[in-house]
């Protein structure tokens, strides 16, 4: 027994080798790829409620954070919250990295002004931050925040925070219910939930005049909850002959891609995450589907060009994150090693406009807090300014196109 | 895009269909699809059942060995064949494709052999050498199905650049899926074809080993009675490596099949449902029953499709544990009956 076991191993070992041999001599670098692995994600326009195209506001820069480099202050810091260990780290990473970006280049223009970044790892868990919560506002030093980052840690905490009178400032929760609890110190820094679908919806049916709309969603809060308002906007250019809801963690769509071929739609708008979407989008294209992809925030990540490759080319991303450009691109991927990730941008512009509160003399949470409260300028993503309930008074969604 | 749900969209629960005529429009082309998913739950579901059938132990672990299956295919695809991951197809001629193929199988079927065969050293024999109780044989499977996830999610990353960590692996995509034919108007692809002619050949290949040879006589003589069968000559310890090796050869061979089926599916818990499929499809057909293995994949990746046809496609996971129990109920040991020892075997 023993002997016929070594031989067949042998066998089966060496003809591996050979096999092996062969596939080394006939190694190759895929040249049909090379040409079209510069896909990207491109901010094209922003948009408003109504789907119309709005242009960015001419001439108005946007706020910068080294100031005029003659301010000064005490030792006061800014707490950032979020998840910074596990698997949703990413975000809070990009968020933490934002916020540092403006700190530093503040307190290098400002040698008389040094501000500290005190960063805070939830995990993205609101009982963690219920926890973390009360160490933040115990700090003395610390007069405002850039956090919590996702809504159910916002939801869990934002008492503790309006009763200490420290300002909140998320860069990331878009949940609609977040800004009608009263709380007096929670500002969105985005727009919500809320805004998104609505606003995409039209988008396609007014702006691009698409005349039928396959709904797709993942079954998840998210991916409902966005389908729900999308197909509510839509009306009846949402085709209700291919209103799907798949699972999120599905990878075979065959069944969703038949559906959506026998409705030979213009346009179909998958709600729900990128790990899905891009074999979703490539099922579709292997599939003859030849409308355009369309989806939201959930999908607007790099992994999911890098995922569905040529298949996601001309999808189009809707997402209330603004886009990094131009030198704050540069100074971020210099500065960290990676490129400025969603939610960077927002991180970076709350950051600059806690700091112009500080360079302005508001070096206590009450002063801080008015200051926020009344604030009314242009930042790299949008521009800022709040109403009472802590939302921004004008709320645009950018769009994105794979290219 | 914050995942947490808080109250306003929480309670809307997903919506059920009733749609017979998709089930009849389609029925073919959901045949053949089901068929292929069949195929693949087939192969995954011979390693639980052999296991069982020896050991009476439930080898939870077997989905990361499937996973692991898939990290070596795509190993030898991307290190050793060279193709960079860029997500678009390659085209490299029938011949030169199936060749590749063929490498990247081989190389998964050793990777997953070997973590099948390693993880009965590392986990099982020694627990076998203290007489455990079966209760710990099952913990310590969930422990290690755990143990091989997390390693792939956080130490892999470190090991090997780019491999492994949160997000599933950038696709290399050999064979891009094409109607090769249509039977009763369901278009066949070429994948679907790959899939079903290589887990025919395996499944073949297995049925003769397990009861045609020396080594498939041990098998199923220890599976009946270890006791006797250790008198009469048969070493239990090696008759067991080999289970874990043959369960473990054919989840590589599927992983890399699986792969070929969804090029974005390599991730550190892309072996965890499908696993969960598998030993569903073992228990259905009889689990400790080779030939029910086979036959309850095939019937539960066809059942799924229809049913998902029919209720839509949300629910496929749903109808394929209600089979079960359905099944069960009617006959608790499975379709084909349980034991690997007996005649039926």
């Amino acid at each position: 027994m023993r002997g016929r076991v070594a031989r067949s191993a042998f066998a089966l070992g060496s003809a591996g080798l050979v096999v092996l041999g062969i596939a080394g001599c006939n190694q190759s670098a895929p040249e049909e790829n090379t040409a079209q692995a510069n896909l990207k994600i491109v901010e094209q326009v922003q948009i408003d409620e109504n789907g119309a195209e709005v242009k960015a506001a001419e001439g108005a820069t946007a706020a910068d954070p080294a100031g005029d480099g003659k301010a000064t202050c005490p030792p006061v810091s800014i707490a950032m919250a979020g998840a910074l260990n596990g698997p949703d780290a990413a975000l809070g990473i990009n968020i933490k990295n934002g916020v540092q970006l403006a700190i530093d280049k503040h307190n290098a223009a400002n040698p008389g002004c040094q501000v500290q970044l005190k960063p805070f790892d939830t995990e993205g868990d609101p009982q963690k931050a219920t926890g973390i919560a009360p160490q933040i506002v115990d700090d003395q030093y610390t007069i405002g925040l850039v956090g919590p980052a996702f809504s159910g840690e916002t939801k869990a905490t934002g008492t503790v925070f309006d009763q200490a009178g420290l300002v909140a400032t998320t860069a990331s929760a878009t949940n609609v219910t977040l800004s009608e609890n009263g709380w007096k110190t929670f500002f969105r820094g985005l727009a919500n939930d809320g805004v998104q679908g609505p606003s995409v919806a039209n988008y396609l049916k007014n702006t691009l005049a698409y005349k039928k709309i396959c709904v797709v969603d993942d079954s998840t809060d998210y991916g409902l909850g966005l389908a729900t308002a999308v197909r509510e906007t839509l009306g009846p250019v949402a085709d209700s002959s291919c209103n799907i809801s798949v699972k999120k963690g599905d990878k075979d769509f065959s069944a969703a891609v038949t559906q959506v071929k026998g409705a030979s739609p213009d346009a179909v708008f998958y709600s729900g995450y990128y790990s899905e979407a891009a074999p979703f989008v490539q099922q579709l294209k292997d599939g003859g589907v030849t409308a355009t992809f369309v989806s939201a925030d959930g999908t607007k990540d790099p992994e999911f060009v890098k995922q569905a490759g040529e298949a996601s080319k001309d999808a189009i991303l809707a997402c209330p994150c603004g886009p990094a450009t131009g030198t704050f691109a540069e100074e971020y991927s210099k500065k960290f090693g990676q490129e400025a990730g969603t939610y960077s941008v927002e991180g970076y512009d709350l950051g600059t406009i806690l700091l112009k509160g500080i360079d302005s003399g508001a070096i206590t949470r009450p002063a801080l807090l008015d200051f926020v409260k009344t604030y009314d300028g242009q930042g790299l993503g949008r521009k800022y300014q709040w109403n009472d309930k802590g939302e921004l008074t004008t709320t645009l969604i950018w769009i994105y196109k794979v290219q | 895009m914050i995942q947490e749900c808080v109250e306003q969209f929480a309670c809307q629960a997903a919506n059920i269909n009733f749609n017979v005529d998709g089930l009849l429009n389609g029925f073919w082309q959901l045949t053949i699809d089901g068929l292929s998913w069949g195929a693949i739950y087939a192969l995954v579901a011979v390693g639980y059942t052999l296991v069982f059938g020896v050991l009476r132990l439930i080898n939870f672990a077997h989905s990361e060995i499937f996973m692991l299956g898939m990290f070596g295919a795509y190993f030898c695809l991307d290190m050793i064949l060279g193709f960079a991951p860029s997500g678009n197809a390659y085209s490299k001629g029938i011949a030169l494709t199936i060749l590749y193929l063929l490498i990247a199988m081989l190389f998964a079927m050793l990777v997953s052999g070997t973590a099948a065969v390693g993880l009965e050293f590392i986990a099982y024999r020694p627990l076998r050498r203290r007489n455990a109780r079966p209760l710990t044989f099952l913990i310590t499977a969930i422990g290690m199905s755990f143990v091989l996830q997390e390693f792939v999610h956080f130490i892999l990353p470190h090991i090997i650049k780019g491999y492994g960590g949160s997000n599933a692996q950038q696709p290399i995509i050999l064979v891009q899926p094409k109607t090769q034919f249509t039977i009763f108007g369901a278009t066949v692809s070429n994948v679907t074809l790959v899939v079903i002619a290589a887990a025919l050949v395996l499944a073949l290949l297995t049925d003769i080993a397990i009861n045609r040879t020396k080594f498939g006589r041990g098998i199923r003589a220890v599976a009946q009675d270890p006791t006797t069968a250790t008198l009469m000559g048969v070493s239990r310890e090696r008759i067991i490596i080999t289970t874990f090796l043959i369960g473990g050869l054919l989840a590589g061979a599927a992983a890399m099949l699986y792969t070929l089926k969804v090029p974005q599916g390599i991730i550190y818990s892309g072996g965890f449902l499908l696993g969960i499929k598998a030993f569903s499809a073992a228990v259905l057909g009889g689990i400790g029953n080779l030939r029910g293995a086979l036959l309850g994949g095939l019937l539960l990746g066809v059942m799924e499709n229809y049913g998902q046809a029919v209720f839509g496609t949300q629910w496929r996971d749903v109808v394929a544990f209600v089979l079960l129990v359905l099944v069960l109920l009617i006959r608790p040991t499975g379709i084909l009956g349980e034991s690997l020892g007996k005649a039926r075997a």
